[in-house]
């Protein structure tokens, strides 16, 4: 039987740490945030409380463009979306009606990147996505 | 050594396997390759028909990607990994046949020639419809369109459409 050796042995578990990295990535992001979290997070960022009110004005109006968030999502957003240009359906976004809805951080920053320049034609400040994604919370 | 039996054996094995598992870089047409990766469905087809790659020519995706903040009015990007990924995909499994050959206005699969001949029995109103919305919501007729399927077998008709409009689903 070989002695012991202490690298070998370091060596062994890193490869399991190493394996078990790898394979984090495959379970998927979802479900490492919750629309709570997400809130106080960008509410921290803003500096200010969130406003779920303020939110619904932003997620209803227009901003001089031809869409808003409802154009596609709905209004409420309590039931299944359509894209405003394509047609296809889009999941349901309240997450009171959709329990997978704002659980994962790299899908909802994706998303608020892309369609806050498609409704407001730039990105939405971290005081607006609070407010919205208060105002997404709130509905029951 | 193998025996004339075994040899013989392997002829239809080899002819099935050909049969089943088609060359990774061949045009599929209009069916999606096996191999689509997760992130297409994921970051495509979230917003439209997961359209397979054979559909347009390379030079289309070429464009396509380069493109994506700028997408047919809507901003698409991604990032540079998922990018790259989706558009070696897509090279790899674009449209080769001489009907996709060329490159469509806006690179619009719907502006191909082959698409109006297809659809040419379409009455133009059929697509604004509200139960329809666009010719690129292959799915309003094509129900198993986002599996890669446009058989005619899978065809339905709109909701909606009244008689003058269902004109092509008599046939």
């Amino acid at each position: 039987m070989p002695p012991f050796h202490p690298l070998r042995r370091r060596s062994i578990r890193h490869r399991a740490v190493a394996l078990l990295t790898a394979l984090l990535p495959l379970a998927g992001h979802a479900g490492d945030t919750t629309p709570a979290q997400l809130v106080s997070y960008w509410s921290a960022q803003a500096g200010a409380p969130a406003n779920a009110a303020r939110g619904q004005t932003m997620f209803t109006a227009r901003h001089g463009g031809e869409w808003s968030c409802a154009s596609c999502h709905g209004a409420p957003p309590t039931g299944a979306g359509k894209h405003a240009g394509t047609g296809k359906a889009i999941e349901v976004l309240a997450p009171a009606f959709n329990p997978k809805s704002l659980t994962d951080t790299a899908r909802v920053d994706k998303w608020l990147r892309r369609n806050c320049r498609d409704v407001l034609a730039r990105e939405c400040s971290a005081a607006e996505k609070a407010d919205v994604l208060a105002y997404l919370a709130s509905l029951k | 050594m193998p025996t004339p039996i075994a040899r013989r054996n392997l002829l239809p094995l080899a002819a099935a396997l050909m049969i089943l598992a088609p060359g990774a870089q061949a045009d599929s047409g209009r069916q999606l390759p096996r191999d689509m990766p997760a992130a297409y469905r994921q970051e495509c087809a979230s917003c439209h028909t997961a359209y397979p790659p054979g559909m347009l020519p390379a030079a289309s995706w070429q464009r396509i990607m380069a493109g994506l903040d700028r997408h047919y009015g809507s901003d698409a990007s991604l990032d540079a990994a998922t990018v790259r990924q989706l558009s070696t995909w897509l090279q790899a499994h674009a449209g080769t046949y001489k009907r996709v050959s060329a490159a469509p206005p806006q690179e619009r699969i719907t502006r191909s020639a082959w698409f109006a001949r297809k659809h040419r029995r379409i009455e133009p109103a059929v697509w604004s419809h509200a139960s329809v919305n666009s010719a690129g919501n292959c799915a309003a007729c094509h129900s198993r369109a986002d599996q890669g399927d446009y058989e005619d077998d899978s065809l339905r008709m709109p909701t909606g459409l009244d008689t003058r409009l269902r004109g092509a689903w008599k046939h």
